[in-house]
């Protein structure tokens, strides 16, 4: 019983590294048809200007969580400006060859300076220990990771439910056409949206920065499950990409502990259920079919 | 426009003519010993991946100082004036690896072939020396396999294998830490290489191996907790955790470890291969007190420190053991046709096999005829407490020599050469 505890709260907990990456990825194709494939690649400088941050200025963990989202968050504004929006009208690939471009760029560039092999970054002090649940204690990080991104997701949830803002940009993801028949400036929010994406997948990072090997490559080997996460959950269903994203770290965590006689299956578990809902569901768990134009 | 071009093409053609009748002709005529009338020796390795730090440029840096060091030694009487490396990716890929070390032999005019680290990589490099009947000294990859069934004549394993690996650590924390194991490995060749290694040399030192689990590789979700958290339940509880896994999924193993706290829960930490960059990653805080077998340390005495001095005003960092190991083939290969008079690859071969060495890196070092391994002293390390590291990558302390006998395997029936 301790044991399935603590497997659960090991999936729920990479689970929200995925349901992060997730959503933005969702709210960005949601507004601007555009698979962002440089996800994995901010995720990365999330992490890696937390450590530069670090170890060049001494600054703290706490302010990095705050510094580098919002950094990053403007960079894929400027970037939406300077290269995406003039290919949001184009086919689709090419966006998809430019994310993957810049991608590529990214990697390459922090390997230049700073080399493949990890760097170093502690857990900040304060969450150091354990907490002791009775049963099992559970690193304090990790439970931390855990309610930072849960509230993290809450927060998003309520501002697009709750709030004037969010009611726009759902619409405008939901329906461009209509909203813009609505008389809403629907271009306006793009740049914005793109931008706030971008920054949840940078604070991911920062989060990460302190369990996982910090290095140029860290994204590009998470970015294959967040993909299959986001096609489970329904391409540009925000719900579907939080729900699938904590369902796959369980079903991965899971796997690994159930299923470890047979590690063809628990390697490859992600996909078999992304295969078996497409089948089922070819939208995914919560997207809606496209109507037909 | 069209005019320029053609003129530029054809005087390009010109130069190449003129080049290739006065450089290659008189030379190669006047001196019949060596191959284009120089030596050329070729670095494969990983240049951008997972593994160019601990080998990839730099290791081309330790052959360019091995080159230097062996014209200062002979000045005149060098047997080549002309001594070049060249230098490819192999992108730890085994057909990259194969069509690239069939480039160098064949194109680059190249006499041995150095590192090639990823074992699968390795292996392929090995057929290709043997088809080509050139030199290759594999440095930078573990498998046995190179002196064992894919052994041949041309192939030379110089600085590690998994039977060193795990016969040092294995043996050793099992008499002095503790006597059950959980290993952690990843599921791929190398790492279901290393559990083989590991269990034997564990059981035959009178311990047990109470679980073991192969975790996805590439492991993406980079999360080893479901198996960190397994290790204390088993029964009998086991006092160490063996981790083979290499580089950045070793950095998430260890994290997690200490994340988890197992070392406080009474369950040790030894790792199957660990390189002085991967201890500079995780800082040595994070794994002090671990121990691993270690091929060669920069600071193990004086020889080394000053080798290790040239290398770090050279490349800025100090080196590995696969960027001493590359110096010191480079230098043995090259002494080797020195004394040949010859680059002719079976007379080099020859005067290789069975030979003495005693190097900066070789210590007590011999190579053997039977299968072609190079036997050298290596050294149990373990990673000193933060407060112990008196400079930068000073991270370990030798705590035993190894010596060369016991290091490594007895020849294998399987190879013939």
């Amino acid at each position: 019983m301790t044991g399935f505890l603590q497997n659960t709260f090991n999936g729920l907990v990479s689970g929200a590294f995925y349901a992060l990456l997730a959503l933005g990825l969702a709210v960005i194709f949601g507004m601007l048809r555009v698979v962002n494939f440089a996800h994995g690649a901010f995720y990365m400088l999330g992490a890696f200007g937390a450590y530069v941050l670090l170890t060049e200025a001494g600054v703290p963990f706490w302010a990095a969580l705050v510094i580098m989202p919002v950094g990053l968050a403007l960079l894929g504004m400027a970037l939406e400006r300077a290269f995406v929006h003039r290919l949001t009208r184009l086919d689709p690939l090419y966006n998809f060859l430019l994310t993957f471009g810049l991608t590529l760029i990214l990697q390459d560039l922090v390997k230049l300076r700073y080399g493949v092999q990890s760097s170093p970054y502690e857990t900040p002090s304060a969450l150091n220990g354990s907490v002791d649940f009775g049963l099992f204690d559970f690193p304090t990080y990790r439970v931390f990771i855990l309610g930072f991104a849960v509230a993290v997701c809450v927060g998003v949830w309520w501002v697009l439910t709750r709030t004037r803002v969010g009611m726009v940009v759902r619409a405008c993801t939901e329906r461009p056409e209509l909203t813009r028949a609505f008389g809403i400036d629907v271009g306006r929010w793009v740049t914005p949206v793109f931008g706030f994406g971008i920054g949840l997948a940078g604070l991911a990072g920062v989060l990460a920065a302190p369990m996982r090997a910090v290095n140029p490559l860290m994204g590009a080997d998470l970015i294959i499950v967040v993909f299959a996460v986001v096609v489970i959950g329904g391409l540009g269903s925000i719900f579907g990409s939080v729900a699938a994203g904590f369902g796959i770290g369980l079903v991965q965590a899971w796997g690994e502990a159930y299923l470890s006689d047979f590690p063809i299956i628990s390697q490859t578990i992600v996909f078999i259920v992304m295969a078996v809902v497409l089948l089922w569901r070819p939208a995914g768990l919560f997207g809606r079919e496209e109507a037909p134009a | 426009m069209r005019r320029t071009v053609g003129v530029t093409a054809a005087s390009a053609a010109m130069v190449v003519l003129v080049a290739g009748c006065g450089g290659g002709g008189p030379q190669s005529g006047g001196d019949g010993k060596l191959t284009g009338g120089s030596i050329v020796l070729g670095v494969l390795n990983d240049q951008s991946g997972a593994y160019s730090e601990l080998s990839g440029r730099n290791s081309v840096k330790a052959v360019e100082m091995a080159i230097a060091d062996f014209k200062a030694k002979y000045g005149d009487k060098a047997i080549a004036e002309d001594i070049t490396v060249e230098t490819a990716d192999h992108q730890n890929k085994p057909d990259v690896a194969s069509s690239k070390a069939q480039e160098m032999y064949d194109r680059k005019s190249v006499d041995i072939i150095l590192d090639v680290p990823t074992s699968s990589a390795a292996l392929k490099v090995a057929d290709v020396a043997k088809e080509k009947k050139k030199l290759y000294f594999n440095i930078g990859a573990a498998t046995t396999d190179l002196t064992g069934k894919s052994c041949n004549k041309y192939t030379f394993h110089y600085a590690y294998d998994t039977y060193m690996l795990a016969n040092g650590t294995g043996k050793t924390t099992t008499e002095q830490v503790g006597k059950n194991w959980y290993i952690l490995y990843p599921n791929y060749a190398f790492g279901q290489d290393m559990e083989k290694s590991f269990s034997t040399a564990i059981t035959a030192a009178g311990g047990k191996v109470v679980g073991s689990d192969g975790a996805p590789f590439p492991n993406t979700s980079g999360d080893f907790s479901t198996f960190l958290l397994k290790a204390p339940t088993l029964n009998p509880k086991p006092d160490v955790l063996g981790t083979m896994q290499a580089g950045a999924e070793l950095v998430n193993v260890v994290k997690q470890y200490n994340e988890f706290k197992l070392r406080e829960k009474g369950v040790g930490l030894a790792v199957g291969l660990m390189f002085i960059t991967d201890i500079h990653s995780l800082t040595p805080a994070a794994l002090a007190g671990t121990t691993y077998t270690d091929a060669w340390y920069w600071n193990f005495d004086q020889q080394n420190r000053a080798f290790a001095d040239r290398f770090q005003s050279e490349t800025g960092t100090r080196p590995s053991f696969a960027h001493a190991a590359n110096y010191s083939a480079a230098t043995q290969y090259l002494e080797a046709v020195q004394a040949a008079g010859t680059d002719d690859a079976d007379t080099v071969v020859k005067g290789l096999e069975g030979k003495e060495v005693d190097d900066v890196f070789l210590r007590n070092g011999k190579i053997r005829a039977e299968d072609h391994r190079v036997i050298h002293d290596a050294y149990l390390a373990q990673v000193k407490p933060q407060s112990e590291v008196a400079e930068p990558w000073d991270y370990v302390k030798v705590l035993k020599t190894i010596p060369a006998a016991e290091a490594f395997r007895a020849p294998s029936p399987d190879c013939k050469l």
